[in-house]
């Protein structure tokens, strides 16, 4: 189990977008989330991962404004996060939620309509048809929201976190429970906000979008596990190593991987297969090769072995807080 | 960030729209004029032209009387769903999300229902007047309509009586739990106000101008007072995190983990967890 690392420097440029210093949240004497650390550099894609009951959804409560923190301190979009800056630091952000509440009996337009104004902004029109034609709503303006499947309402929920142009946009796991193509949609989008130079923080327990979307990852049980860029966690928490398979099973491994310089260490991974902990997998790869010819032994490959982010997070994620008695 | 006039009227035009495109809302601005239209007639047109001045005094306070309870029940009803109903929908967390003050959001919930609902006692009020010059037999039940302190009464009080169920209504749902239990609790607590008023009706106070006036302004204190105290009892933590919440389902929902303590969001309007009054 690796410890707690902190301080993970974001790429340098600007004041940070979030500043959060030893953050805790109870709720009575249930812990939501304790002693959390971190910083997001302005137009980060900061993904927040963590299992059911991790804390994320009360992190993103608490840094925007909606409960107030049992002790710590930060700071969002370059504001001290303190019970009197509530009004400014919303100003500056958005929050989509995990369910985007939009009101049922308005049309899309409606709703923006209501947020546009609750952001003080006087001519709304041009930005709504902006934010629309950002998400491609455009042409279901007018239709009422409760007639909206489950993907064009996150749709929805993502124009209205656009309307006020804000510097930090927190999304509560925006593609749960949507099918792989409006889930896709939905990831284009976030992309599309990186290169406006949005920050967004992004909870979510699906690991590949994180992968794929994230340029910096925490991974939050209750406390925060690990911070850093996604193949940075993936080096930290495993060693480097060469999978070999063979055609046939080796008759004496031990004596061939023993006595090739650079192995440190190796293991059996099913009958014909072996995992072995090397220095520097790529150039070990000729050498261990070589050993395993002359010795006779029928190669079928010889690969660097590839961990996910999933293999970091569950070797990470080990208890469950939910059962966990507090 | 001082109070915004514009965020206000957002608020409140929404709660328009939504109104407009409510069953239930629409249903019961139909029902209740007819209601409190139909009795008040009624009276009026039962008093023959031989009846005595004193009785038909009577007979038009009681008119006032019915014509006062439509602008305060209807408000109790629908602000006492405001702040649950949006709960429940889950779109208070949103609105809670942007730079909205709490001021204006009551104020702009407050103005939703007080529009339609002083509307409809106005115009329930003109009709009556324009029957009653129209139709009436007895000259006198059009003199007694037309009294100062009756017009003064109408006007002020409707407004004043609907802004004591808002705040009452509000103030509840903004600590309720569930939308039916709300709504009972805001019916119920819209009556206290129209006891005076029916007192002042019944002629055990003899309507005058000062009399109304001075009700008036009590009235309208303790419209203040309750708005405050509305004010203070709305605590964006506890709308987000209490019981009635449509929270984040704690730890995913379905699955109790063997062995979990889960801790039960209690019902009703006390929460003690955080300590809040
Ligand atoms: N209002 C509340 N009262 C008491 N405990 C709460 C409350 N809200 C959240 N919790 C607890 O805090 C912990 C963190 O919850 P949170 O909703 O932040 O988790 P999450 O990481 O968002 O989970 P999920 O993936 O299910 O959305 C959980 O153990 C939950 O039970
Ligand atoms: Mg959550």
């Amino acid at each position: 189990m690796v410890g707690i690392t902190r301080g993970e420097d974001p790429p340098a440029g600007g004041s940070p977008a979030l500043v959060v210093d030893h953050l805790t949240k109870r709720f009575g004497e249930r812990l939501a989330f304790e002693d959390v650390s971190f910083t997001v550099a302005p137009g980060e894609v900061f993904g927040f991962l963590g299992p059911n009951g991790a804390g994320k959804t009360t992190t993103v409560r608490a840094l925007g404004t909606l409960i107030a923190p049992t002790s710590g301190s930060a700071s969002v979009a370059g504001i001290p996060l303190t019970s009197n800056n509530g009004p400014e630091i919303r100003q500056r952000i958005a929050i989509m939620p995990e369910n985007p509440g939009l009101y049922k009996r308005l049309t899309v337009a409606e709703n923006l309509q209501l947020f546009a104004g609750l952001y003080g902004q006087r001519n709304p029109g041009p930005r709504i048809a902006e934010a629309l034609e950002s998400v491609n709503l455009t042409a279901r303006a007018r239709d009422l929201c409760g007639n909206l499947s489950k993907g064009l309402r996150q749709r929805v929920g993502l124009a209205r976190a656009l309307l006020n142009e804000p510097a930090v946009m927190f999304l509560d796991e925006p593609t749960s429970g949507l099918d792989p193509v409006a889930a896709h949609e939905v990831l284009d989008l976030i992309n599309g906000l990186r290169q406006r130079g949005v920050t967004v923080f992004l909870t979510t327990h699906r690991l590949d979008e994180a992968e794929r979307l994230c340029d910096r990852v925490a991974i939050l049980n209750t406390t925060l596990r690990s911070v850093g860029r996604p193949d940075e966690l993936r080096e930290r928490l495993f060693s480097r190593s060469l999978v070999v398979e063979t055609l046939a099973p080796l008759p004496a491994p031990d004596a061939i991987f023993g006595s090739t310089t650079g192995v440190e260490s190796w293991r059996p991974e099913g009958p014909s297969s072996y995992v072995l902990t090397v220095d520097d997998p790529r150039n070990m790869a000729p050498h261990v090769t070589r050993a395993l010819v002359s010795a006779g032994a029928d190669v079928v490959s010889i690969t660097e072995s590839q961990h996910s982010l999933e293999d970091v997070y569950l070797q990470l994620i080990d208890d469950d807080p939910e059962a966990a008695a507090r | 960030m001082k109070f915004s006039v514009g965020r206000m009227t957002a608020v409140l035009r929404k709660e328009l729209r939504e109104y407009r495109r409510s069953p239930f809302i629409i249903g019961t601005m139909a029902v209740l004029p007819l209601v409190f239209l139909v009795e008040p007639l009624v009276i009026i047109f039962r008093i023959g032209p031989t009846v005595g001045a004193a009785a038909v005094d009577k007979a038009v306070g009681s008119t006032f009387l019915l014509l006062l309870i439509a602008p305060a029940l209807l408000p109790a009803v629908i602000a006492a769903y405001s702040v649950v109903g949006e709960r429940e929908q889950g779109t208070l967390e949103p609105l809670l999300t942007t730079p909205l003050r709490r001021e204006e959001l009551l104020l702009g919930k407050a103005l939703g229902v007080v529009v339609p609902a002083v509307g409809m006692g106005y115009i329930l009020f003109a009709v009556i007047q324009l029957c009653a010059r129209l139709f009436a037999s007895n000259a006198l039940v059009v003199s007694a309509l037309g009294q100062g302190p009756h017009i003064i009464a109408e006007v002020l009080f409707a407004p004043l009586l609907a802004g004591w169920s808002i705040w009452v209504g509000i103030g509840i749902s903004a600590r309720a739990s569930d939308v039916r239990v709300a709504q009972q609790l805001g019916t119920l607590s819209s009556l206290p106000p129209l006891a005076v008023v029916a007192l002042v009706s019944f002629d055990v106070f003899t309507p005058s101008v000062t009399l109304a006036v001075v009700f008036a302004v009590i009235l309208l204190i303790a419209d203040i007072v309750l708005f405050r105290i509305v004010s203070a009892l709305f605590d964006r933590e506890r709308l987000i995190t209490g019981a009635g919440a449509q929270k984040a389902p704690a730890g995913g929902g379905d699955v109790i983990p063997p062995g979990a303590v889960r801790r039960i969001p209690r019902v009703g309007g006390s929460d003690d967890r955080r300590g809040h009054p």
